[in-house]
């Protein structure tokens, strides 16, 4: 199955490993990623609370490019991407009125066909190819899904089923021999945007995810947005800093847990770009004595 | 809203004033048009309605012969689909005009000048809104002279 | 040849500003076939009527139209005016230039040109009008309730007392319906039972009242005065002659951990149970689905097992072989009154449009209940003694945080419409509780607090100022468990600031729902109902407890949520509905009917698959010497509600629509 691209800036700096894992796992799932020339940013940050014209036409534009390069389907990993990409579809086909101003802000005529795809549906929906394909079963392993804010909501851009329940995700976990825990905070903020601004709300925020998911049973958390992946790894040796307790819940991508369980290596998914180890994870899922140190050393290496 | 007010400034007196029959239900679309009037709610003086009991009640045949008979536009509106007084009556409507309209573009109407809808008791708005917009179509698209220049022609 | 009269109304200014009734009354004078036509300045009146009683006698007026209002106000003054004066009432029509047409334009030429083109339309018609005559139907004078909730209870005591027979259909084991159900009642806190057994105990003995318990209304034929009604009599198991309800069977039943839906799930019962210590009547049922006999006889097992209860009677009441059986009988009138039911937040939904609530965890956080089982809660003979106990631990909940709108107002879940009772019963809640839990907090999230009714506000002012329970207007967006707390994630739209706590209980006020299978009975009934399920009436204001077709009324929660008092004045006026139609032994109704051509008709029956109400029946029709010539269609008048919908769908144009042929639908067209 060939579909359209859009990796998104996150993907191309701090959640790297989303797109490696990705890219690595693609032909494992017959994908063909073809990556949209000369994208431009989705405008997640700043435009939609600036310019609401500017915020329809930024995506506006890489997605006609899509169109024209033949996609039917247009992948964005990155939640935020997601977000504004579908939403720029929903608002052009809500509002008919903004095709003009939107076509002549970006120079040629606004999509109307392709369809974009978050990582999260794409996997739900190949969730009988994954469990075919399962090469190391993560039997009994229980796993923490995090959706985050933006991956359900609102309900009109939401493609991971309901808005208050998804199951998308825990479609997926299954699909690779994981249990998903039953636990609160999955689609609670993580801090998201104020990451630089307000740190100490995103720690605070962060770290009830993080202490419930641990409270849960989860040996994992699992997300699909850059921003979740930044705020509950990267600052959780400030939660535990706060909470007293150990910074070891490994925050995987979902593409790299689907990577695992395909068989993949620590250094094709991009493990060792994490801040908590996933060493003794992956340790376990191999189920070797001093498996750890050897997973622990590919890890290093990578880092 | 444009018809409402094209009402206060009388129109040239040449210029086209469609005429339009409205078949409607006695129970939903003609007490709809009531709550209309006694809201007073402005609207194209260009319809002209017919009671029936019942949408299931029209014949296709009725809305041939009102073209015929000099109509330049048709309305035929009744309950919603689940609303209807009889029960049943709109959905043999619905599924009926569905086959209707293959025939009425066969007979040489413009399925633009055929309106359907459905109006309930309490939507005076929404029958005003119909009214409207059928006129204002079916002056754009001028009057229905197929019939009459084939009655011409022979 | 045709001599109409045309009588055309200002309706004082109302008509008369806008459109020149002169000028009309002239136009109409030269129709062909009008011998007489004027304008007045109010036709309704007196003097009005008495024109047209006059120009009817001097000028023999075959038929006159009323240029005035709609036909909906005032049709019926100016048929009664004709027919004083001797003129067949169906010969007069009203054309509507005021609704239709003086009050909706501003244009006076255009809107005077209009009126005399809708003025012609019904002259034309008129000129085709047959006198027709009102059918007489006979009518048998036995009522039909189905549900025997408070509503149907109080329909058929009403009927009875009224001296009429009523058959009152209920499907559970018992009447009572949810009142039984209830601790105790706003605004009075009087206790539900208390007030509601006496009543049971009457429908029971009265000589009139014939009750069907655990049945349920299998089909219906015939039409208002004369319908044939089968209800099946769901096998009981149970011989309700010999049975004399000691309940040893119950003591000997070793099932006893079946969820009591009497309880609404908190309490257990057995699997041969009686709902309730003062069900009517008190003879139990077997729940076959749970019955370990019945299980091992589904399996197919040949040796029968178990058999304690029929070991335990003494009465052989027992009856494993019992059968559902079907029993018809012939009623005039029929009240429907099947209650609701509470919507569940459940991830299933019974409707399709309908969606739970994931956000308060699909109901499956045990110590999130809803109003109902708070009742069984809080009543004296529920599973706990009356005491307050929360479901997980049976431990005394300390903070019990109640949510009003659960699922009502709320267009995402499918649902738009307000309950109307749950601000009333949670108010209650809040005060059953306070008055047993008294250093207990009481919270509740509201949207709105609705208490309009006799006594309803004060009693929420006396929720909150006497007993202390507190008010946050917000919604809730999440519950979940922490611990053994439920978190209550909401938010207080007064102060603006976003509100969490933990309750160790909370009580949902779920939204009321017609109770399923409602759509399947009304289908059966022929009588509408709206996308929630709920019946729909007559007229929302001026026919409340009729529904569309004639002879089923409605009362009750089945036509929306209803609280006691609400849903026993519907039920009366119901009742009075019947009684006032019983007072009759004929019927007269409207003749609008369809009427087959018996030369031309060829018996494709297509009327028959397209009529709404079954009236289409078969004729056969016979040469002098008893030779089947062919089958045709007839319309039986009675059933008939006239819609038109065979005349329109008739291949042959062999069946007419009284009132409305085609030649007077066509005549109104030509003269266009």
């Amino acid at each position: 199955m060939k579909l359209g691209y859009f990796p998104g800036c996150s993907l191309h700096a701090t959640a790297r490993e989303f797109d490696e894992s990705l890219r690595a796992m693609a032909p494992r799932l017959d994908l063909e990623l073809d990556e949209v020339e000369d994208w431009a940013c989705c405008g997640a940050t700043s435009a939609h609370n600036t310019n609401h014209l500017l915020s329809v036409s930024l995506p506006a534009r890489t997605l006609a490019i899509s169109e024209a390069q033949g996609h039917e389907s247009l992948l964005a990993p990155c939640a935020a991407c997601y977000s504004r990409l579908a939403y720029a579809r929903h608002a052009l086909e809500a509002d008919p009125s903004l095709c003009d101003p939107v076509k002549d802000a970006i120079g040629r005529e606004p999509p109307t066909t392709v369809q974009v795809l978050s990582i999260v549906r794409l996997l739900a929906d190949l969730a009988p190819r994954i469990r075919e394909k399962v090469a190391t079963a993560l039997d009994g392993v229980q796993i923490a899904c995090y959706y985050g804010c933006l991956l359900a909501r609102p309900a009109e851009l939401n493609d991971v089923g309901s808005v208050e329940a998804p199951t998308a995700m825990e479609d997926v976990v299954k699909a690779v021999g994981a249990t998903p825990v039953v636990w609160n905070q999955r689609l609670e903020c993580c801090g998201g945007g104020f990451s630089l601004s307000r740190k100490a709300s995103v720690v605070r925020l962060s770290r009830s995810i993080v202490e419930d998911a641990r409270a849960a049973g989860a040996a994992a958390l699992v997300v699909a947005c850059p921003m979740c992946h930044l705020n509950l790894d990267f600052r959780q040796k400030a939660i535990a800093r706060r909470s007293g307790e150990r910074a070891d819940m490994p925050v995987f991508f979902l593409t790299q847990l689907v990577g695992l369980a395909l068989g993949m290596s620590a250094t094709e998914l991009g493990l060792g770009r994490h801040y908590v180890s996933t060493a003794d994870f992956v340790a376990r899922l191999s189920g070797q004595e001093g498996a750890a140190e050897s997973a622990s050393e590919e890890i290093k290496e990578v880092g | 809203m444009s018809e409402a007010t094209a009402t206060r400034t009388p129109p040239a007196v040449d210029a086209f004033e469609p005429k339009i029959i409205a078949f409607v239900c006695n129970w939903c679309t003609y007490t709809g048009a009531d709550l209309a009037g006694t809201s007073r709610l402005q609207m194209a003086p260009n319809v002209r309605i017919i009671r029936l009991p019942c949408t299931g009640r029209i014949d296709p045949l009725f809305i041939v012969k009102a073209f015929e008979r000099g109509a330049d536009g048709v309305i035929v509106s009744g309950c919603h689909p689940g609303d209807c007084h009889y029960t049943a009556g709109n959905f043999h409507a619905r599924r009926r005009f569905a086959v209707a309209r293959e025939i009425m573009g066969f007979l040489g109407i413009d399925l633009d000048r055929v309106t359907f809808s459905w109006v309930s008791a309490s939507e005076g708005g929404k029958w005003s809104e119909v009214v409207n917009e059928t006129t204002a179509r079916v002056r754009k698209l001028g009057p229905f002279n197929t019939y009459r220049d084939l009655v011409a022609g022979s | 040849m045709a001599r109409i009269g045309v009588f055309v109304c200002h309706c004082g200014e109302n008509i008369g500003r806008t459109v020149d009734c002169a000028q009309v009354a002239e136009a109409c004078g030269s129709f062909p076939g009008v011998v007489h036509s004027v304008d007045y300045k109010y036709m309704c009146s007196d003097p009005g009527q008495l024109q047209i009683k006059e120009a009817i006698k001097e000028k023999g007026l075959t038929g006159v139209v009323v240029a005035a209002c709609s036909p909906h106000m005032h049709e019926k003054t100016f048929r009664k005016a004709a027919a004083a004066a001797g003129l067949n009432p169906f010969l007069c029509e009203m054309a509507n230039i005021r609704e239709h047409c003086s009050w909706i334009h501003e244009d006076r030429a255009r809107a005077t040109a209009k009126a005399i083109d809708l003025t012609r339309f019904i002259v034309e018609k008129v000129k085709r009008n047959q006198p027709l005559v009102p059918i007489s139907i006979p009518v048998e004078r036995r009522a039909l309730v189905i549900g025997a909730g408070i509503a149907g209870i109080q329909a058929a005591l009403d009927i009875a007392d009224g001296g009429r027979e009523v058959i009152l259909v209920e499907k559970e084991p018992s009447i009572g319906g949810h009142m039984s159900q209830l601790s105790e009642t706003f605004p009075t806190l009087d206790c539900s039972q208390c007030i509601l057994t006496p009543r049971m105990v009457e429908a029971f003995q009265h000589p009139r009242i014939k009750l069907m318990t655990y049945s349920e209304v299998e089909s219906l034929e015939g039409y208002i005065g004369n319908f044939a009604v089968t209800i099946r009599k769901k096998a009981r198991s149970v011989d309700d002659e010999l049975c004399n309800g000691c309940g040893d069977c119950q003591s000997a039943c070793p099932v006893k951990k079946i969820p009591s839906e009497f309880d609404a799930g908190l309490g257990k019962r057995t699997a041969i149970y009686v709902p309730f210590p003062q069900a009517v009547p008190n003879i139990p049922v077997i729940d076959r689905e749970r019955c370990t006999r019945f299980k091992a006889m589904r399996k197919g097992k040949k040796k029968e097992v178990c058999g304690r209860c029929l070991k335990a009677c003494g009465r052989e009441a027992i009856d494993f072989a019992q059968e559902d059986r079907l029993i018809t009988e012939k009623v005039g009138a029929i009240v429907f009154a099947t209650g609701y039911q509470l919507y569940s937040i459940g991830e299933e939904q019974p409707r399709e449009h309908l969606s739970g609530y994931g956000e308060y965890g699909y109901g499956e956080i045990p110590d999130v209940i809803d109003g109902m089982q708070f009742e069984r809660l809080a009543s004296a003979s529920g599973p706990t003694g009356g005491r307050i106990e929360r479901p997980s631990d049976g431990k005394e909940p300390e903070t019990v945080v109640f949510l009003q709108c659960v699922g009502s107002r709320d267009p995402q879940k499918g649902i738009d419409y307000c309950s109307k009772l749950c601000c009333m019963y949670i108010a209650k809640h809040t005060m059953l509780y306070r008055h047993k839990v008294h250093h207990g907090r009481a919270v509740v999230f509201y949207m709105d607090v609705r208490a309009g009714g006799k006594g309803y506000d004060e009693f929420v002012r006396r929720a909150v100022e006497e007993d202390g329970a507190e008010y946050v207007r917000g919604r809730v967006s999440r519950l979940y468990r922490a611990g053994d707390k439920v978190r209550v994630c909401g938010f207080d739209t007064l102060s603006g600031e976003p509100l969490e706590m933990d309750a160790d209980m909370v009580v949902m006020a779920t939204a009321i729902q017609p109770q399923p299978g409602i759509e399947s009975l009304a289908q059966k009934l022929s009588v509408s109902y709206d996308k929630s399920g709920f019946i729909n009436e007559a007229h929302p204001k001026l026919k409340p407890v009729e529904t569309n077709t004639a002879g089923i009324y409605v009362a009750g929660a089945c036509q929306a949520p209803r609280d006691i008092p609400d849903a026993v004045a519907m039920a009366s006026a119901a009742a009075s509905k019947v009684l006032g139609l019983f007072s009759n032994e004929e019927l007269e109704r409207d003749p609008c009917v369809a009427q087959v051509d018996e030369t031309t008709c060829s018996g494709c029956f297509h009327c028959e698959r397209v009529c709404p109400y079954g009236a289409v029946e078969h004729l056969e029709v016979r040469d002098r010497g008893g030779n089947l010539i062919k089958v045709i269609a007839k319309v039986n008048q009675g059933v008939c509600q006239g819609c038109g919908t065979c005349q329109a769908t008739c291949p042959s144009k062999s069946v007419e629509l009284l009132g409305f042929t085609d030649a007077q639908i066509f005549a109104a067209i030509n003269s266009l």
